[in-house]
């Protein structure tokens, strides 16, 4: 497919120029455009793939019949599919509420100030999530909530939402901090000397500049959460079945086309929200 | 410079100064508090459970019985017999271990030959376009990966896009299986994990002055030795950051051979997942993970040093 659009789209130029224009510009290795677009159509083949065939009539993944919306509808008839989307937004919106506020505070702490004994050990403790294998993070975790439920006898959805906010901090961490380091003081001493208390001074200057870093930490928490598997598949208990987890069980009995219907949509979700995310962080350059 | 008007005035208000100093750390260890806390309690305090769980016994129904025991670390070299109780050299654990190395280390290298052409290409384009090609490059990252991974197992399987094309060419009469071979875990993986060898060779090419290429060709050099003694020599830091990147999420890879190898082409993150589900061996699946985490801070090691001396390099 990707083959033979890009040999219609191909422009055509007297092959003598080309060739002049090739041999002047130095900075070209042989074979290295054709290799990045290779990487391109690489990267985004598969997922066209599965895009467009999530719209095909016919149950066939190979055969193009008919466009048609059919298998999103058995997708949203479908309960299993409706419970694990509720699952999963419970869970990325109550990790991503609390990793950005303890990384918007955490981030607050570690910029624009002068080096101090245990910043570095800060940091590495904010970064450890993104340090560690996930499978290790995923077995590790499961270990130690099982002593918990076993002494506690508490159960519930508290502990996978849990383990999605610790690896949500470091990922909402990120942007946050890059926003601060990009603001200079000159604003908030300006009104300090004008009197404004230190909580005035946050309240009214740092934290509305602060406020696109906030929200593209959010961002990158909430899609970070949504795409999780591995450490969900093994922390959540019975009943607490996630979009990926339902995804990942479907894929394992057998490839239907209302798998592929709800898979696009959540990498639209994701899309969406990365592309947004790119798109806050361009417009203040 | 900032700091000098400090030390003017910290005699004539020491006390205050000092006040203040302690004021402004409690606020500090304040605000870092809730992070660390969470990420402390349950991000590194479980690793210590698990390192406690790797010595102990396993339970029948899966989690341990507090007896204190190192057979989750023999079991990965020898096999105790069930009947005389005597150890036997025995490699099954040993080959996953292999396997998996083995597997990440090509994909990082298969990983190596499609970035690097990748991230000069980018390099070598005028800005505004650099950032339309970077975006591409790791827009994929930021989706779901066990999508990404369903999208790979739906054109590779044998009722796949590429199968039946080739069939109707008539290149070929039967499904060429690629599915559940090495073949697959490794094009997954490289699938995966690209845009991290992309991104920091693109770093290191960036900076690349192409005053230097100008300079080789004055001189007569080829191609290829422009590309030996100038780019590659200056996309060093990049090449161990993006092998490190890749070879990293690649050795403790769950997904991919979960879907692609079929589930039989385990790889150590399967083997940890199997001992803490069906198995029910904890005690060896702590064990197993410890030594995934061992290799990979090993390598976080390499990566953070070669970082300290790239940036002394430039700097």
């Amino acid at each position: 497919m990707a083959d033979l659009t890009a040999s219609r789209t191909k422009p055509v130029a007297a092959p003598s120029a080309r060739k002049a224009r090739r041999m002047t510009d130095l900075r070209r290795q042989p074979g290295f455009n054709a290799m990045a677009w290779g990487c391109i159509v690489f990267l985004y083949s598969p997922i066209v793939v599965l895009i467009v065939f999530s719209f095909n009539d016919n149950r066939s993944v190979v055969r193009w019949t008919e466009f048609s919306l059919r298998w999103y509808g058995e997708a949203f008839q479908n309960k299993g599919i409706r419970n694990a989307t509720v699952i999963s937004l419970q869970v990325a919106s109550v990790a991503t509420f609390f990793a950005t506020i303890f990384a918007t505070l955490a981030a607050l702490a570690t910029t624009r100030v002068r080096a101090y004994k245990g910043q570095t050990l800060a940091y590495a403790i904010i970064n450890q999530p993104l340090m560690v294998p996930e499978i290790v993070t995923a077995v590790s975790t499961l270990a130690l909530f099982t002593i918990i439920k076993k002494a506690t006898g508490v159960n519930g959805i508290g502990y996978l939402m849990l383990a999605h906010t610790v690896f949500c901090i470091p990922f909402a961490y990120m942007p946050i901090r890059a926003r601060l380091e990009d603001m200079d003081l000159t604003m908030e001493q300006a009104g300090a000397d004008l009197y404004a208390t230190p909580y005035q001074v946050f309240r009214r200057i740092t934290l509305p500049l602060l406020m696109p870093g906030v929200f593209a930490g959010a961002m990158l928490a909430f899609v970070v959460s949504l795409d999780d598997i591995i450490i969900s598949l093994l922390v959540a208990g019975p009943g607490e079945t996630t979009l990926p987890i339902f995804i990942l069980g479907q894929i394992r009995r057998g490839i239907t086309p209302e798998i592929n219907a709800v898979s696009t949509l959540l990498l639209g979700l994701s899309l969406f929200f990365v592309i947004l995310l790119f798109w806050i962080t361009r417009k203040r350059k | 410079m900032a700091a000098q008007p400090d030390i003017a005035a910290a005699p004539a208000d020491g006390l205050a100064q000092a006040q203040s100093d302690a004021r402004a750390r409690r606020r500090r260890w304040l605000l870092l508090a809730p992070a660390l806390l969470t990420i402390g309690l349950f991000g590194l305090f479980p690793l210590v459970i698990t390192l406690i769980y790797s010595f102990l016994s396993p339970g029948t129904y899966g989690g341990v019985t507090w007896e204190f025991s190192t057979n989750a670390y023999t079991q990965f070299l020898f096999e105790r017999d069930i009947f005389d109780d005597t150890l036997a050299f025995s490699t099954t654990y040993l080959n996953i271990f292999g396997r998996s190395i083995g597997l990440a280390l090509v994909a990082t290298i298969g990983a190596l030959i499609i970035g690097f052409p990748t991230a000069y290409f980018i390099a070598s384009k005028p800005p505004e376009q650099r950032n339309i090609w970077l975006f591409l490059i790791t827009l994929p990252f930021w989706t779901n990966l066990l999508i990404r991974t369903y999208a790979v197992l739906l054109i590779i399987r044998d009722e796949g896009i590429i199968n039946v094309s080739l069939m109707q060419i008539g290149l070929i009469d039967r499904p060429f299986g690629m599915l559940y071979t090495d073949g697959a875990v490794f094009m997954g993986l490289i699938y995966s994990y690209l845009p991290f060898m992309v991104l920091p060779l693109y770093a290191s090419l960036e900076k690349l002055d192409f005053r230097l290429v100008e300079a080789a060709y004055d001189l007569y050099a080829t191609r290829f030795q422009v590309l030996r003694r100038i780019i590659i020599p200056a996309a060093r830091p990049g090449i161990i950051a993006g092998c490190i990147l890749v070879f990293i999420p690649g050795l403790g890879a769950y997904i991919t051979p979960e879907l692609l190898g079929g589930g039989k082409k385990l790889m150590i993150g399967n083997l940890i997942a199997l001992q803490f589900g069906s198995s029910r061996n904890w005690p060896f699946g702590s064990a197993a993970a410890l030594i995934l985490m061992v290799v990979v801070m090993a390598a976080l090691l390499i990566y953070v040093r070669n970082a300290g001396k790239a940036g002394v390099r430039h700097g």
